[in-house]
């Protein structure tokens, strides 16, 4: 029996160490009637077997190793060097548990404090935790923070018209629970905050750096008139745009958000993700999550604990700042890997790619007849208006093993003649070339 | 020995290294705006090999289940199959993109879709959701359940649930972020849930403001709630609905079916019973099982199969996403590839194992260590000891690091004063666990005669014991 | 046990000591002894207002976290700022330096009435003995 080292001679004597016969006798405290029933589930079989199986399963994914790919929409197809999964399936990681010894978990914890700083620096905050589940829990739970020590007029939250509508899903269901107002606000931050008639109460403006549409907002003056406000600005960023573009700390954020899934961890049809949230000093007692603080023993040896630890749930119970207990660990550790490998130059240097790249292919795009892009600044999506139907249009680009974006139909069933397209430091020049052709020569 | 420093990233960069290698920019430059572009990005900049060294160092200073026994109670620390690892590593489910359309990713939604099944069977739940994160997103699943299935009745009242002061912390924490009040009811003499204190919570402000009960079973005690039937009765003729904390399922797999017990809803730790690895902290998957009552209400979209093939399908009440795309889908290929390997009858030897050798090692040690609320009951997967004389169940702890031993869960539960929480899993040999049980009964004796060895534990890790306080007081947080 | 014989006490290990119009408040040798070494108080706005028995802020230790209750209800119209940085003074000196705020009642007949339902230092002791 694979997994299971006692041997049936070694069960023997252990149930006779017990006084029992049978090892159906240690369950004597479940009822009778309800015990051993039959399993409506096929009979266990060999690792070949279940590979094979699974490999069956798996080869009828379209996947972007072998298709061409330009669909983003919150999961992107960015470089991981190899060096990631290499290290992180270490069994000394990977089979780790939470450090709550910390005498003999110095490598997952140092590696998360190395997490945490790298993030800080990139965000341009103070303090970083060591992660939740995703980037649109980590949203909410800013939301959360924002509410939270604040008094019971001040309900009312500000959310951008371009946030990602699974992100909007996420955030209504996290604070259902609270009598707070969610507004959608269209425009510049700034302007948005500025509403004093309007805004009574308010406690948080958020904005997308960029949205899910791909636009850069303008934060300039967002954080000033958001702070007359006395709200809080909440920016969920794109980590790999802020390898070369001005950090939401900069901007005078006060809680950042981001999806850490660019950062070294697989498109994995949608988990595990990485859910990054920084902050300032004044506001780090309000975060959730674990979070790992230097500390030295009594020899005067550095190391590192999880710390501020009487926020949890393990401590606080039903007062605690959030309920999160198991995090997204191994997709942290990635992540910091894949900052140490890439490093300063690295991380601009695909952040410059990125850019590029989908600046060249909207101009192209844009070229070609019934063709449009949209108007505004972008990082690495744009939005394409159509000919003809984005979704039928989009089939036939299939058949050519090339995936040219999101029909955002997909989320808004008016928009039909819309394709939301990513370009990213994995497409070459070649990849974006074919799919102008395909686009031109499929929308006739 | 002398263990140095690992050092930081920041003091291992020296300007004008790289780690990774990039494509040389192959279109013509776009302007970026320089009012946009960043001053100034700090990061390390390390050559390959460097990184390599520092991360695997830092490997070599953690304990592991590939490397160490870890008896944590709660935590079912069972052996990570490597099967999992290739299974999940394959290119059509490691490359493949959530909003990849159906019609080209009908193997990824049909392995969610018989991982759904799979778990129907196992645990007797008519409907399975994947998508919750961990058990904790899984427990708040299933309380903003409840309170919808109130509210859809008009029974806004309803917002009291009640918990055992046994329970873990996520439970009245999930309560709060659900907008319910949590309850705390106590634990009778032997450990189990007062039944008088039940009815009495139950009946309060005429009855009408009970939403429910969460309740872990077996217990956190290690120990199968004997009145579990008669305590789902109490809470469903008071109007209320019952959640069952399934942390403990490594217990139950196979040997019975949790919805047999009348539970409406309950989540599963993917990462306890179903293998899949704790990667130093995360990720796991709670996936949520809901009875007729309320798989109506369970968070969307879940696998389906119509007449097309695997299909995504939303709930009719479903109180909405709790994340984004499908859920851990990494993890949920780890749990499969383990539950198409065992079978029905694979699952129903762990349970019997992890019973088996958690009894092997009580008895082994409970005269020196007694069992909380043990007498004359049988322990499940687990069991809780109430320490040893002369010295706190910490100090034992950080002792067994010297034996090799990763620690025991301490001082959970709350309600046994100087807690040990051991649970052993299946996966672990007889001789390791006589070995365990040796460490244990040596330190019950070094407690006696030679204290010291224990306060001053551990003696030859890379750092000892940490000043937590000054950690906290002045807390950093990262490197500059 | 130490206690201060001045100050009355409530059941959940706050002391409380006159002073002219004002009151201030800490918690008990008791408490700062179970909560081991604290780490961080977290103090309410000055100005802000509090009804007898609510919550007016938390005192966290590295194991634990409690909420503080104020025995006298009342405005705060001081925190101690000096347990920012050495939040240890609630270990150290609970009933002297460790002092967490200053209250000003609105009401001096409801203050009175609240007063005299708090615990002497005597019959407090006899409670936190067995805690």
């Amino acid at each position: 029996m694979p997994y299971i080292p006692v041997t049936g001679e070694q069960q023997e004597d252990m149930l006779h160490k017990l006084g029992v016969v049978s090892v159906e006798e240690l369950f004597e405290d479940l009822p009778k009637r309800l015990r051993y029933p039959k399993l409506d589930l096929s009979a266990g079989i060999s690792e070949s077997e279940v590979l094979r199986e699974l490999s069956a399963l798996a080869a009828t994914n379209a996947n972007a190793d072998d298709y061409r790919w330009f669909l983003g929409a919150g999961a992107y197809n960015h470089f991981i060097p190899a060096v990631v999964p290499a290290l992180a399936s270490r069994g000394e990681f990977l089979t780790a548990y939470t450090p709550y010894q910390p005498e003999v978990s110095q490598g997952t914890l140092q590696a998360a404090f190395e997490y945490q700083s790298m993030i800080a620096a990139l965000t341009g905050m103070d303090a970083v935790n060591a992660s939740h589940y995703d980037g649109a829990t980590a949203l909410a739970e800013a939301v959360l923070m924002s509410l939270r020590g604040t008094s019971e007029d001040k309900r009312l939250v500000l959310l951008p018209e371009g946030l990602h509508p699974e992100y909007r899903a996420v955030l209504e269901l996290y604070l259902s629970a609270f009598d707070v107002e969610l507004r959608t606000y269209r425009g510049r931050p700034a302007d948005a905050a500025a509403e004093k008639t309007t805004n009574t109460g308010l406690t948080a403006v958020v904005a997308c750096y960029p949205d899910f549409y791909g636009r850069i907002p303008d934060l300039s003056g967002a954080a000033e008139a958001i702070h007359e406000a006395e709200a809080l600005f909440i920016v969920a960023a794109d980590p790999i745009m802020l390898g070369l573009l001005k950090s939401p700390g900069a901007w005078g954020a006060d809680i950042v958000t981001a999806e850490g899934q660019s950062l070294g961890n697989e498109l994995a049809y949608g988990g595990p993700y990485l859910g990054i949230m920084a902050t300032t000093n004044a506001l780090v007692r309000r975060m959730p999550g674990r979070i790992v603080g230097e500390a030295r023993d009594a020899e005067g040896r550095r190391g590192f604990a999880l710390t501020l630890v009487a926020r949890e749930q393990h401590i606080r119970r039903e007062k605690a700042v959030s309920n999160i207990c198991s995090n997204q660990g191994l997709a942290m550790l990635r992540s910091c890997i894949y900052l140490a490998t890439m490093g300063k130059t690295g991380l601009r240097r695909a952040a410059e790619l990125c850019w590029h790249r989908a600046h060249y292919a909207a101009k192209r795009i844009d070229a070609l007849p019934g063709f449009t892009v949209e108007e505004g600044a972008f990082f690495k999506e744009f939005i394409v208006r159509t000919p003809i139907d984005a979704e039928i249009l989009a089939e036939r680009l299939y058949e050519r093993k090339m995936v040219p974006g999101l029909p955002l139909s997909r989320y808004f069933s008016d928009r039909r003649k819309e394709l939301l397209v990513c370009v990213t430091e994995l497409n070459t020049r070649e990849d974006i070339d074919d799919l102008v052709e395909s686009l031109r020569e499929e929308s006739k | 020995m002398i263990h140095p420093d690992i050092p930081l990233l920041k003091d291992l960069s020296v300007p004008g290294r790289i780690g990774a290698s990039l494509p040389r920019l192959d279109v013509e430059e776009t302007p970026i705006p320089p009012q946009l572009l960043r001053d100034s990005l700090t990061l390390p900049e390390m050559d390959e090999l460097s990184v390599v060294r520092h991360f695997t160092l830092l490997s070599q200073r953690n304990y592991s289940i590939d490397g160490q026994f870890y008896p944590l109670g709660s935590c079912t620390m069972k052996y990570n199959p490597k099967m999992n690892e290739a299974a999940a590593s394959l290119t059509g489910f490691r490359r493949t993109h959530p909003l990849s359309p159906e019609r080209i990713s009908r193997g990824a939604i049909d392995l969610l879709y018989k991982l759904q099944r799979s778990l129907e069977a196992i645990t007797g739940f008519s409907a399975v959701s994947l998508q919750p994160a961990a058990g904790a997103q899984g427990e708040l699943t299933g309380v903003f359940m409840i309170r919808d299935y109130h509210r859809r009745r008009g029974e806004n009242r309803r917002t009291r649930i009640l918990i055992p002061d046994s329970a873990h912390g996520t439970n009245p924490a999930s309560c709060t972020m659900a907008g319910l009040i949590a309850q705390t009811i106590p634990s009778n003499t032997s450990g189990g849930v007062d039944l008088d204190a039940l009815r009495a919570a139950c009946a309060e402000e005429g009855g009408k403001t009970l939403a429910g009960l969460m309740i872990t079973n077996p217990s956190t005690l290690g120990l199968f709630e004997c009145n579990i039937e008669e305590i789902v009765r109490i809470v469903h003729e008071a109007g209320g609905l019952v959640y069952g904390d399934g942390a403990n399922m490594n217990a139950l797999v196979g040997v019975l079916r949790p919805a047999d017990l009348g539970f409406d809803v309950m989540h599963f730790n993917l990462h306890k019973t179903f293998s899949t690895p704790h990667g130093g902290g995360g990720p796991g998957a709670g996936a949520v099982g809901a009875a007729p009552s309320l798989s109506d209400y369970l968070p969307g979209p879940l696998a389906a199969m119509s007449s097309e093939g695997p299909t995504f399908t939303v709930p009719k009440h479903s109180i909405g996403r709790m994340k984004v795309f499908n859920g851990n889908f990494g993890v949920l290929v780890r749990a499969y590839a383990y539950i198409l390997m065992l079978g029905a009858d694979g699952l129903r030897r762990v349970a019997e194992g992890a019973v088996l050798n958690a009894n092997y090692l009580r008895a082994l040690v409970e005269h020196a260590y007694p069992v909380a609320y043990g007498e004359g009951r049988r322990s499940m997967h687990e069991f809780v000891s109430t320490g040893i004389p002369n010295v706190h169940t910490l100090d034992v702890a950080k002792r067994l690091i010297d034996y090799g031993f990763h620690p025991p869960t301490i001082y959970f539960p709350l309600i046994v004063k100087e807690a040990l929480m051991i649970e052993p899993t299946e996966t672990e040999s007889k001789e390791t666990l006589d070995a365990f049980a040796k460490a244990l009964l040596s330190i019950a004796e070094e407690a006696r005669s030679n204290p010291e060895l224990l306060l001053a534990a551990p003696h030859d890790t890379p750092v000892g014991r940490l000043d937590e306080t000054a950690a906290a007081r002045k807390p950093i947080l990262c490197y500059r | 046990m130490k206690l201060d014989t001045e100050a009355r006490y409530a059941k959940s290990h706050e002391w409380v000591r006159k002073d002219g119009a004002e009151y201030v408040c800490g918690i008990s040798d008791h408490a700062q002894h179970s909560l081991g070494d604290i780490v961080f108080v977290d103090l309410p706005k000055i100005g802000a207002s509090f009804d007898a028995g609510s919550s007016f802020g938390v005192v966290e230790s590295v194991k634990a976290a409690s909420d503080l209750y104020l025995p006298i209800g009342g405005k705060i119209i001081a925190t101690n700022a000096a347990l920012a940085d050495n939040p240890d003074l609630v270990n150290k000196d609970c009933y002297g330096e460790g002092w967490i705020i200053r209250v000003a009642p609105t009401d001096a007949n409801k203050a009175g009435a609240e007063w005299n339902n708090l615990l002497t230092s005597d019959d407090y002791e006899k409670i936190a003995e067995e805690d």
